[in-house]
C-alpha cells in the first residue's frame, strides 16, 4: 500500500483511476435514479468508432481520442432519442440497437486501423477493456479538469437535474426547459464515461457508471447524500482497483477497478441498514418474536379472565397454547421485563395489572364487532381490578 | 400542458395564451407519474413547486421552506415534512401533490384524478382545500370519475365523451339526460363507472 506514494506510475494511475471514479459516481447516481443504467452501456459503446476515427483524424493524441470518443457517445444518444420518438421501438430496444450497431461499426474501423502497416495504431485495441497502466500525467489532468467542469456543472444546476430526475412532466409545466436541461445532463454523462474509457475500456465502463450509484443509494434517503457518496464509492473503486492491480503485474487494472465496484455493490446490498438484506432479515426476526410475545400475553390473559382471583398459571399450559416450538421461555421473560406478568413461583406465572390492562386494550380493538361475549367479560373485569 | 400537444383548438388562460401564462397554471399529476422511492423528503418534493421563480443557479432558502410549510399544513401534512416520500400512502402522495401546487403562486389550478383511489382523510382535506382557493378567487379545473360527488364538490361541469357533452354550472347541466349522453346510455343515474371524465371547476 506504502507504494502509491512512492511508486511514480501506481500514483499516476491510482490518481486517475480515483479521478473517474468521482466522476462517473456523480453522473451515474442520476443515471441510476432516472432508471437510465442501460444509457450508459450504449454510451461507451457507442464511443468506440469515435475513438478510431479520432484516432485517424488528429493521430494519437489524446484531445482527438477524447473529442472523438465523446462526439460518437453524443450521437449514440441523439440516436436513441429519435428511434423513441419517431417509432414504435421503447427505450431499451433503442439501446439495445444502438449500442449493439455503434460497437460493430468500431470493430470494424478498428481492424480496418490495424490493418495498416505502420504502427502508430499500436494500443488502439486497449480502449475495448482499458489500459491503465498506460495513463500518464497527461491523462491525469485531462481527467481532471473534464471531471471537474462536469463535477462544477452539476452543482450548479443541481435543484434542475433533481426535479429531471424526480418529475420532468412537472417541470414542464414550471416553464422550466426541461429537453435542454436533460441535454445538459446527457452530456456530462458521456464526459464522465469518456474520460473513463481509456483506463477501464469501452466494455466495462457502464458498470462504473451503475456501480458506484447503486451502492450509495443503499445507504441514504437523501440526494444531497448519495451523489457526495457514490463519488467516494467510485473513487475507492478507482485507487483500490488500480492497487490491488499493482500488486499482481498479470492482474488488469479496468476489470480490477469494477471488480471492486462491485464488491461496494454486494456489501452494500446486504449490509446497509433499512434496505439491506441482512437488515430485512432481522427485520422480520424481530416481527416474528413480538408477534410471540404478543401471542402469550393474551394466552396469559385467556387463562386469567376463567380466575376471578389473580392465579398464577404453570409454564406447561402456555407452552400447549404458544404455537413456539422452543417453549415460551424468552417471550414471559420479555414479559416481565415490561413489567407485564411476573413469576410467582418456579415455573408459574401472574399477570400483572399493567399486564391486564395492556391485554384488555388490544384483545377490545382486536375483537370483532359482534363478538361481544369476550369483550363483555373485559369489561366485567375492568371494574375488579384495583 | 406544453409536454401535451394540441389535436384542435388553443389553450387560453384568462384569455391568453398558454405560453405567456405558464406560471398562472399550478398542474397536479397523477401520483403513479413518478417514483416515489427517489431518494428525498416530502418539504423537498414541495419546495419543488417553488423551482420555477427561484431562478437559475439559486438553491430553495428559508422563503421557500417556509412557504412549503405552510402548504404542508394547508393539507394536514406538516408532521411529515422530513419523511423520506416512500414512506407515505397514497393519499398521504397525493396530498403532497396538492402541497406543491399550494406554493407555485398560481391562479388556476389543474388536478388530474386527484381523488383518485385515495382515504377519506385525505379526500376531505383535498375538498376543504378547494373551496379555500375558491373562496381566494381561484380556479380549479378537476378531471374526476365520482358521479356522486360532483354535486357536492363542484360549482361547474363539463361533461366529456371524446367530445364536450355539456357544459354548464352543475345543478342545470347535470342532469341524468347529459350523463347518460355521456356514457353511452350505459349507465344507471348516479351510479359510478369510470368511462366518461367530468371536468369541473369552480367558478371564478
Amino acid at each position: 500500500m506504502l507504494t502509491i506514494f512512492s511508486d511514480y506510475t501506481l500514483r499516476t494511475v491510482a490518481l486517475g483511476a480515483g479521478a473517474l471514479g468521482i466522476v462517473s459516481g456523480v453522473l451515474g447516481s442520476f443515471a441510476v435514479l432516472r432508471k437510465q443504467s442501460l444509457l450508459g452501456d450504449a454510451i461507451s459503446h457507442a464511443a468506440l468508432p469515435g475513438v478510431v476515427i479520432g484516432f485517424l483524424i488528429g493521430g494519437k493524441s489524446p484531445l482527438a481520442l477524447l473529442i472523438g470518443a465523446a462526439g460518437a457517445g453524443w450521437l449514440g444518444t441523439l440516436v436513441v432519442r429519435s428511434i423513441v420518438r419517431t417509432t414504435r421501438i421503447k427505450d431499451d430496444g433503442a439501446l439495445g440497437l444502438v449500442l449493439s450497431v455503434f460497437f460493430g461499426i468500431g470493430l470494424m474501423l478498428l481492424t480496418f486501423v490495424q490493418r495498416q502497416p505502420d504502427a502508430s495504431q499500436a494500443g488502439l485495441d486497449t480502449f475495448l477493456f482499458g489500459q491503465a497502466a498506460a495513463l500518464v500525467r497527461s491523462d491525469v489532468v485531462t481527467i481532471a479538469l473534464l471531471g471537474a467542469v462536469a463535477i462544477a456543472t452539476v452543482a450548479v444546476f443541481w435543484k434542475e437535474f433533481k426535479l429531471l430526475s424526480f418529475d420532468p412532466e412537472f417541470g414542464t409545466t414550471l416553464g422550466l426547459p426541461m429537453g435542454r436541461i436533460d441535454v445538459l445532463l446527457t452530456t456530462l454523462l458521456v464526459i464522465a464515461i469518456v474520460i473513463g474509457l481509456q483506463t477501464v475500456g469501452v466494455v466495462l465502463m457502464s458498470a462504473m457508471v451503475v456501480a458506484p450509484g447503486a451502492a450509495a443509494r443503499q445507504w441514504t434517503n437523501r440526494l444531497g447524500v448519495m451523489v457526495p457518496l457514490s463519488a467516494l464509492f467510485g473513487a475507492t473503486a478507482g485507487v483500490s482497483g488500480a492497487v490491488i492491480s499493482s500488486q499482481e503485474a498479470q492482474l488488469p487494472t479496468g476489470p480490477m477497478i469494477v471488480l471492486s465496484a462491485s464488491v461496494l455493490v454486494l456489501v452494500s446490498l446486504s449490509l446497509a441498514p433499512g434496505r439491506g438484506l441482512l437488515w430485512e432479515l432481522w427485520r422480520r426476526r424481530k416481527n416474528r418474536k413480538r408477534l410471540s410475545v404478543d401471542a402469550v400475553l393474551a394466552d396469559l390473559y385467556a387463562l386469567d379472565l376463567q380466575h376471578e382471583d389473580e392465579h398464577p398459571h404453570s409454564v406447561a399450559a402456555l407452552n400447549a397454547m404458544s404455537a413456539e416450538r422452543d417453549g415460551v421461555g424468552e417471550e414471559l421473560k420479555q414479559l416481565e421485563d415490561r413489567g407485564w406478568a411476573s413469576q410467582a413461583a418456579e415455573e408459574q406465572w401472574v399477570l400483572t395489572d399493567a399486564g391486564r390492562a395492556e391485554a384488555r386494550l388490544r384483545s377490545r380493538s382486536a375483537s370483532m364487532p359482534g363478538d361481544g361475549r369476550a369483550s363483555e367479560e373485559a369489561d366485567g373485569r375492568l371494574g375488579a381490578a384495583p | 400542458m406544453t409536454s401535451f400537444t394540441l389535436a384542435a383548438g388553443q389553450v387560453l388562460i384568462h384569455g391568453r395564451p398558454y405560453a405567456e401564462q405558464e406560471r398562472q397554471v399550478a398542474y397536479v399529476p397523477q401520483r403513479g407519474s413518478v417514483d416515489w422511492d427517489f431518494p428525498t423528503t416530502v418539504l423537498d418534493v414541495v419546495m419543488m413547486g417553488r423551482y420555477g421563480t427561484i431562478g437559475w443557479m439559486r438553491r430553495p432558502g428559508g422563503k421557500e421552506r417556509a412557504l412549503a410549510l405552510e402548504a404542508l399544513a394547508k393539507v394536514g401534512m406538516q408532521a411529515y415534512a422530513d419523511r423520506q416520500i416512500s414512506q407515505l400512502s397514497g393519499g398521504q402522495q397525493q396530498r403532497v401533490f396538492v402541497a406543491r401546487s399550494l406554493v407555485q403562486d398560481a391562479s388556476v389550478f389543474l388536478m388530474d384524478e386527484p381523488f383518485q383511489g385515495v382515504d377519506a382523510t385525505t379526500e376531505r382535506a383535498i375538498v376543504l382545500l378547494l373551496q379555500d382557493l375558491r373562496a381566494s378567487g381561484k380556479t380549479v379545473v378537476v378531471v374526476h370519475h365520482d358521479l356522486q360527488t360532483v354535486a357536492d364538490y363542484f360549482d361547474w361541469v363539463t361533461l366529456l365523451n371524446v367530445r364536450r357533452i355539456a357544459s354548464g354550472p352543475v345543478h342545470e347541466v347535470f342532469t341524468e339526460e347529459n350523463v347518460r349522453l355521456a356514457y353511452g346510455g350505459r349507465v344507471a343515474w348516479l351510479k359510478t363507472e369510470p368511462a366518461a371524465t367530468t371536468g369541473s371547476t369552480t367558478a371564478r
